[in-house]
């Protein structure tokens, strides 16, 4: 009985803990007291609550306590203050933070959240720093499930976090949600951190697994709980249909020996159907909200193409050609280019695509780059010219750093015969 | 991990009483609470078993029933699916639901089945392992 108490109160805290220490965060402007006083609640949640019973509000009384806790700190703070007969200036800011402490009492506790995750993807931090911090303070995972997720040390990880909490600290940000023109490049960077951490799920860049579904599981929880905190935005829908979408592939993108089965060879009764009805919801929201030309609505539009395809002949290769040209204008970039090359190769013929390739060849950007010469590979192949796409499927293995997609390759260096 | 919540059924629900405003509402706002929780993926209530049908199973034969059935409280009423990381999360979430009947009423929590579950019987290591027992077995 009493372990089931404790599981229960474990279990609320943990249900209340990120937008707790986003509400303490805003109060104390210090990440690190903010989880300490979060803890702390949780410490007097366990002595009470198996007296008491768990309150109808729990997460407004786990607020209460920390927040009395923060004042009462604040007051000690004043104490010692006079008792060491510090300068006046000292104990008139001591004053200031109590009252701006009981003040904060009566704020709205709408969007503690949202504040900790603007801060925690903060463009003063590195962009890894930013992702670990993301997980740990709203995804509410410990610092060694962050390190076994990244394929990091965890003292690297650990250090990350640290560095991070003290530069927030420094330079004594307000957790709030930002306004005006500072919002939509403050967002861009909230969205480009989430994706980050669903594609290190998707895509592991190295090891053995090609798919760390708890991490992408992850990322798209924080999609989700970003749509719910701010309907209005068509970026935060546009991403959410990505991540839907590409998730909904999951299971149908590894054969039963773990290799990789490309999204035309896969069986579409194994694709997620739920997940593509949200990923195709979520898109019409971005498209309805004004957005369908951005990157991320975009991105989800493609995939979008294939989900709506009921076997791999029925996709609208055309129409994925013309969103990639799209998409080009609007996030012009190698890899972008080098899918279109793909689309084009689909919608028109391996010929077009090689022509296309050329070009991207040309600019060097992508040199070392597997799946360049896998898609050379890929449209030489179709093209009926074997031994040259053998030698590019080749070069492709011996570029890849996944096992499971250079396996991948070299099957399909050996399909094309000797 | 992904959870079927079902509401159970009641007399009252069987017999098609819409519930007070009061109570819509406050489901209205506990569902809004699950989107911002971003657990939330699915939900729907389903309309009383007078509008269902059942088909029944024996071998090769089928057999169909119309509604409404008897059985009334283990049937479902609505449900919800869910993203959760554990059933002790599920658990406390489906506490803070709003009694969804008049009277006294039943939420059942369900797990899915998912990828992991399968992954087990399919990987090439267990289909091996499997094959050397039968041997063994001398199957």
């Amino acid at each position: 009985m009493a372990d089931g108490i404790h599981q229960a109160i474990e279990t609320v805290f943990r249900i209340e803990r990120a937008r707790l220490i986003g509400g303490l965060a805003r109060l104390v402007r210090d990440v690190d007291l903010a989880e300490e006083l979060a803890q702390d609640a949780l410490v007097a949640a366990l002595a009470e609550w198996p007296r008491t019973g768990v309150p109808t509000k729990p997460g407004a009384w786990l607020m209460e306590t920390a927040r009395r806790r923060a004042i009462d700190g604040f007051r000690r703070q004043r104490m010692r203050a006079r008792k060491h007969a510090e300068i006046a200036l000292a104990q008139d800011e001591a004053d200031d933070g109590a009252d701006a402490l009981e003040a904060a009492l009566d704020d709205d506790l709408g969007d503690e959240l949202l504040g900790l995750i603007f801060a925690a993807c903060h463009p003063v931090l590195p962009p890894q720093a930013r992702s670990a911090l993301t997980l740990r303070l709203v995804g509410g995972l410990t610092t060694g499930e962050i390190a076994r997720a990244f394929l990091s040390p965890e003292a690297t990880i650990a250090q990350r976090i640290v560095r991070a909490k003290r530069t927030l600290r420094s330079t004594g940000l307000a957790f709030e949600v930002p306004r005006g023109a500072e919002r939509q490049p403050r967002l861009a960077s909230v969205l480009e951190v989430i994706y980050l951490i669903f594609n290190e799920g998707y895509v592991a860049t190295s090891g053995e697994d090609l798919i760390r579904p708890a991490l992408a599981a992850e990322a798209q929880r924080l999609g989700r709980i970003l749509a719910g905190l701010m309907p209005e935005e068509p970026e935060v829908f546009g991403l959410l249909a990505l991540m839907e979408l590409q998730a909904s592939r999951f299971a149908a993108r590894t054969g039963p020996d773990g290799a990789l089965v490309p999204i035309t060879d896969q069986n579409r009764a194994r694709w997620d159907w739920l997940l593509i009805r949200r990923g195709l919801a979520a898109l019409a929201r971005a498209e309805a909200l004004g957005g369908a030309d951005r990157p991320y609505a975009l991105q989800a539009a493609l995939a979008a193409c294939h989900a709506r395809a009921r076997t791999a002949e029925e996709t609208d290769w055309p129409r994925i050609a013309a969103l990639y040209d799209r998409l080009c204008a609007v996030a012009p970039s190698p890899v972008i280019e080098l899918n279109r090359a793909v689309a084009y190769s689909m919608a028109f013929g391996p010929e077009t695509g090689l022509a296309l390739l050329d070009a991207i060849e040309r600019a060097d950007a992508l040199r070392d780059y597997a799946p360049l010469p896998a898609a050379r590979g890929d449209f030489l192949f179709r093209a009926g010219r074997w031994a040259e796409a053998r030698h590019e499927f080749q070069t492709a293995a011996s570029l890849s750093r996944n096992a499971r997609e250079r396996d991948f390759l070299l099957r399909r260096a050996a399909a094309c015969g000797g | 991990m992904r959870v079927m919540v079902m509401v159970k059924a009641t007399e009252d629900s069987e017999a098609g009483r819409m519930p007070p405003a009061e109570l819509l509402d406050a489901m209205m706002k506990f569902n809004e609470e699950l989107v911002k929780a971003g657990i939330m993926l699915a939900g729907d209530g389903l309309k009383p078993t007078s509008e269902a049908k059942r088909v029944h199973f024996d071998g090769t034969k089928r057999t169909v029933t119309d509604g409404p059935f008897a059985e009334t409280r283990e049937l479902v009423a609505g449900y919800w699916i869910w993203q959760v990381k554990d059933m002790a999360e599920a658990v406390e979430w489906v506490k803070r639901c709003p009694n969804p009947m008049f009277g006294p009423s039943d939420i059942d929590i369900r797990p899915l089945y998912e990828m992991e579950d399968f992954a087990e019987i399919t990987t090439p290591e267990t289909a091996a392992l499997e094959r050397r027992l039968r041997k063994e077995m001398g199957g």
